[in-house]
């Protein structure tokens, strides 16, 4: 079990950074996004290799309006 | 578009208009690009009003003000996909901004703490390709004031890790120069709490600021209408960020216009060189050769 931004999720552990995006509806080139796991950053470059472990917390940022 | 502009003379729309007794700082400035721009880490801005892209009601007013206030350089925040209706994909917000052929300026506006302010930084670099960070650490909910340590610590932080760090800060002239002692490449002090439009209410002290650091000074928060961004330039300010005071106005984009126009007309001013204040009045009318009438 992976926890996606905040929600728990039927993506398991051994799945990549790339498929948890999908999972969100983010494509690999997606401007504007960013990945952090557990509290550390996931360069754009590692999301297809990077292995989920059992119990991760992803979060998949993106821009929004602010000051 | 309305043409609420239309009255104004064109020298004060221009913000690189020649001006005669400019101060010191203007004319580095004009020596150095050629015209008044300003210099932030490695960014030379024509304009010297930042824009804050919340609050517009649609992304299409928030372009159309974007064009008006002539910015070059806009705030972003940096929040979960799916979080905002328009936060990803064709028409988003980050394909405007793109389009607007604008600079970003990611901030960390939400983080409560040093370690999540870093977080947050690290990601907006990862998400922008940015090194620019607006550094916001709050500290109290109901005032948004900053949390002062751990501004200072996440400040060190990020420049240790390459950022080119805008910290938004009170307007405590000691806590400015510890920010600059760190490395920050400008300052941010609140003329008032963000989104109150209380425009600047201890102007003793952002001159203050403006004399402690060397870096440049951008007034960030309180702005309430042109008077306050045109103040804050008179008082020494290099540039003004507005974002409530534009996107929460009646007509977002005419004030748009007005912040521009005043933040040239307070760069003007301040570079002209006003006069004392004084108690009694002074003539401008001599004396000499007043007939007797009686």
């Amino acid at each position: 079990m992976i926890v996606l931004n905040g929600e728990r999720t039927d993506v398991h552990a051994g799945a990549t950074v790339a498929a948890a995006l999908a999972r969100v509806g983010v494509k690999p080139d997606a401007r504007g996004v960013a990945v952090a796991v557990d509290g550390e950053v996931v360069p754009r470059s590692t999301w297809e290799a990077f292995a989920l472990a059992e119990g991760s917390h992803v979060e998949v940022l993106t821009a929004m309006q602010g000051g | 578009m309305s043409d609420a502009m239309a009255d104004v003379p064109a020298t004060i729309l221009e913000d690189d208009a020649a001006a005669p007794g400019r101060d010191a700082a203007a004319e580095r400035d004009a020596a150095g690009v050629g015209r008044d721009a300003l210099q932030i880490g490695g960014l030379t801005l024509g304009s010297r009003l930042l824009l804050g892209t919340g609050g517009f009601p649609s992304l299409e007013l928030m372009a159309h003000a974007i064009e008006a206030s002539g910015t070059e350089l806009v705030t972003v925040a940096l929040r979960r996909v799916g979080s905002g209706p328009q936060n990803s994909g064709a028409g988003s917000l980050v394909a405007t901004l793109a389009a607007a052929g604008v600079a970003l300026l990611p901030n960390t506006a939400g983080c409560h703490t040093a370690r999540d302010a870093v977080l947050t930084a690290r990601l907006a670099r990862e998400a922008f390709e940015t090194d620019l960070i607006k550094l916001e650490v709050i500290g109290d909910e109901d005032t948004l004031l900053p949390d002062a340590p751990e501004l200072l610590r996440a400040a060190e932080e990020l420049v240790d890790d390459g950022f080119v760090v805008l910290p938004y800060t009170t307007d405590d002239p000691v806590l400015a120069r510890r920010l600059v002692d760190v490395g920050c490449a400008a300052v941010m002090p609140l003329g008032s709490p963000i989104g109150s439009g209380m425009g600047i209410r201890n102007p003793y002290n952002i001159a203050l600021v403006r004399e402690a650091v060397e870096v440049p000074v951008v007034l960030d928060a309180g702005i309430g209408t042109a008077s306050d961004a045109a103040l804050a330039m008179e008082l020494g300010c290099d540039a003004v960020l507005a974002a409530s005071a534009i996107a929460r106005a009646a007509d977002p984009v005419a004030m748009a216009r007005a912040m521009r126009a005043a933040v040239a007309a307070g760069r003007l001013a301040r570079g002209a060189g006003r006069i004392p204040r004084r108690l009694y009045a002074r003539a401008s009318t001599p004396n000499e050769g007043l007939p007797e009438l009686t």
